[in-house]
């Protein structure tokens, strides 16, 4: 196979790897407006069990690294603020810090980690196993029956797991700053003080948002599962690798549209 | 039977996937009520074709027709209310008890109540002699066990033709002789067609009304007809051995 003929075939892999992707994407779409039309066709005990996965079996973890998060950060920043005799500004950083960017960040590579892996195994083994073809062949989509469910609970999961780690997070930090004499009611009224109900909101949407791309990723990896002896552990590592770049390149755009439209300050 | 009473009609198919043809020109017609057999050795192309007369592959080319319906976007939902399939591994799914498999194409086709599709579920199993493992996970089960439930829940909408892919695969002679038992007995209690990819002789010889064998040399449909006639009539030297000596390795 000469150097043009291997072009030509990565291309056309690609572009077909794109067109598998749109279809899935215009799939999803059509069968979310289907439900919004019939509720009664959504699978809501499919819904529950995917979120009851998504949240509370995430919690542990999810809090642990949120508190522990926390208390990194106090610590780096109360070492260069105490140079100034002002650590207690570690609050108001902790709070815009978390709030905005690292709660929803964090907890979405978490969610990406645990859930989105899982999503793609779980279809992946049932794509080995037949049950897709079995759906198919029962004229059931797989799209509505597998990938809805699952994607709504990652969007409800989000929101709930990234208040619970900024929540730890800040907690984390209080303890830091009590053990530098800063007085926590103190560190709480500067938090307070710091935190707007815009900032808030925003970050629970991007939270939101990127519980939405775990979602999609994760459940498409599982679909395009190859039945091969290592098809769902790629399929796994596709959903984790894949949340995290989206998630990555999602922020990165949201933040530059934000500067563009003069929206920094939310 | 009458040409009329065919219920499926594959005519000059091209079987395969897109750059791949696997099996050229092939045509046959199956009649209502009966047990039809898709014979071959491994890789010949049966479940290939199985996979386009179940509308999960469109055919390369030529007319296959379910009573007289093409597979397409505007016929899928009206046909796959009137097939039941059958899958290798069962295929089914694992969050569910037996009895919630059989009843998921009545929770999402039929107009039943809980309590009446409870009651059809219920009486699915005990047809197939599962009664006691409806609140069972398929998990909890043996193999033969499971492929059983499976085809419950293929009858589930009383569909016209039930695919059987490969059910002896897997399966002890003795389990594998009731699933047999248990096509032939359903077929006589519901009148259904049953589509069965196979290559077990004892299989074939005991529930087959015809069969199509195909040859992946050849790449084509090299015999139709009653397995026994097969046996004793074929001149063709790969049917011969396939049906005297065993199964022949394509």
């Amino acid at each position: 196979m000469g150097p043009l003929e291997r072009l030509g075939r990565f291309s056309a892999a690609k572009f077909g790897e794109f067109g598998v992707r749109m279809a899935f994407i215009g799939e999803t779409l059509c069968e979310t407006l289907a439900t919004v039309f019939h509720p009664r066709r959504f699978r809501l005990g499919d819904c529950a069990l995917a979120f009851e996965r998504a949240s509370f079996d995430g919690l542990p973890v999810t809090v642990g690294v949120g508190f522990l998060l926390g208390v990194i950060l106090a610590f780096q920043c109360a070492a260069a603020l105490e140079m100034f005799a002002v650590e207690v500004y570690v609050a108001d950083m902790l709070a815009i810090a978390l709030f905005r960017e690292l709660g929803p960040i964090i907890t979405a590579i978490i969610l990406a980690g645990r859930t989105g892996s899982a999503f793609a195994a779980e279809i992946g083994t049932m794509k080995v196993n037949e049950e897709l073809d079995a759906l198919t062949t029962m004229g059931l989509p797989p799209v509505r029956f597998l990938v809805l469910p699952r994607v709504m609970a990652a969007i409800l999961a989000m929101p709930i797991l990234t208040v619970l780690a900024e929540l730890a997070g800040l907690v984390g930090g209080a303890i830091v700053l009590s053990a530098m004499r800063v007085p926590t009611e103190v560190y709480w009224a500067h938090v307070e003080k710091i935190s707007t109900a815009g900032m808030i909101s925003f970050g629970l949407a991007k939270s939101m948002f990127f519980g939405l791309l775990v979602g999609l990723i994760g459940c498409s990896a599982g679909l395009r599962t190859k039945s091969t002896a290592d098809g769902v552990g790629s399929a796994a590592t596709a959903a984790v690798v894949g949340s995290i770049v989206a998630i990555a390149s999602w922020d990165g755009i949201i933040a530059v549209v934000l500067y563009v439209w003069g929206m920094m300050g939310i | 039977m009458e040409r009329s009473d065919a219920i499926i009609t594959l005519s000059h198919v091209n079987a395969g996937y897109p750059g791949a043809v696997i099996l050229r020109d092939v045509s046959f017609d199956i009649m209502r009520g009966e047990i039809f057999i898709l014979l071959g050795g491994s890789g010949c192309g049966k479940s290939t074709i199985l996979k386009h007369m179940i509308g999960l592959n469109p055919v390369l080319s030529g007319r296959l027709a379910i009573d007289g319906l093409e597979w397409g976007p505007k016929t899928r939902a009206q046909l796959t209310r009137r097939i039941g399939v059958m899958y290798q591994s069962g295929a089914l799914f694992g969050s569910m008890t037996c009895l919630e498999n059989v009843m998921l194409p009545l929770e999402e086709f039929s107009k039943l109540k809980r309590r009446e599709r409870v009651e059809r579920g219920m009486g699915l199993l005990k047809s197939v002699e599962l009664g006691d493992a409806a609140d069972k996970m398929p998990s909890e089960i043996s193999g033969g066990m499971r492929k059983r439930v499976a085809i419950a829940r293929a009858m589930a909408l009383d569909p016209e033709v039930v695919f059987l892919d490969e059910p002896s695969a897997g399966l002890d002679p003795v389990t594998s002789y009731a699933l047999d038992e248990l096509i032939l007995r359903l077929r006589a209690e519901r009148g259904m067609t049953f589509v069965v990819v196979t290559h077990e002789l004892p299989s074939i010889f005991k529930i087959a009304d015809r069969a199509a064998m195909f040859d992946k040399a050849r790449g084509g449909m090299v015999a139709l007809g009653s397995p026994k006639a097969l046996k004793a009539g074929s001149d063709d030297p790969f049917v011969r051995s396939f049906f005297n000596r065993g199964e022949v390795h394509g």
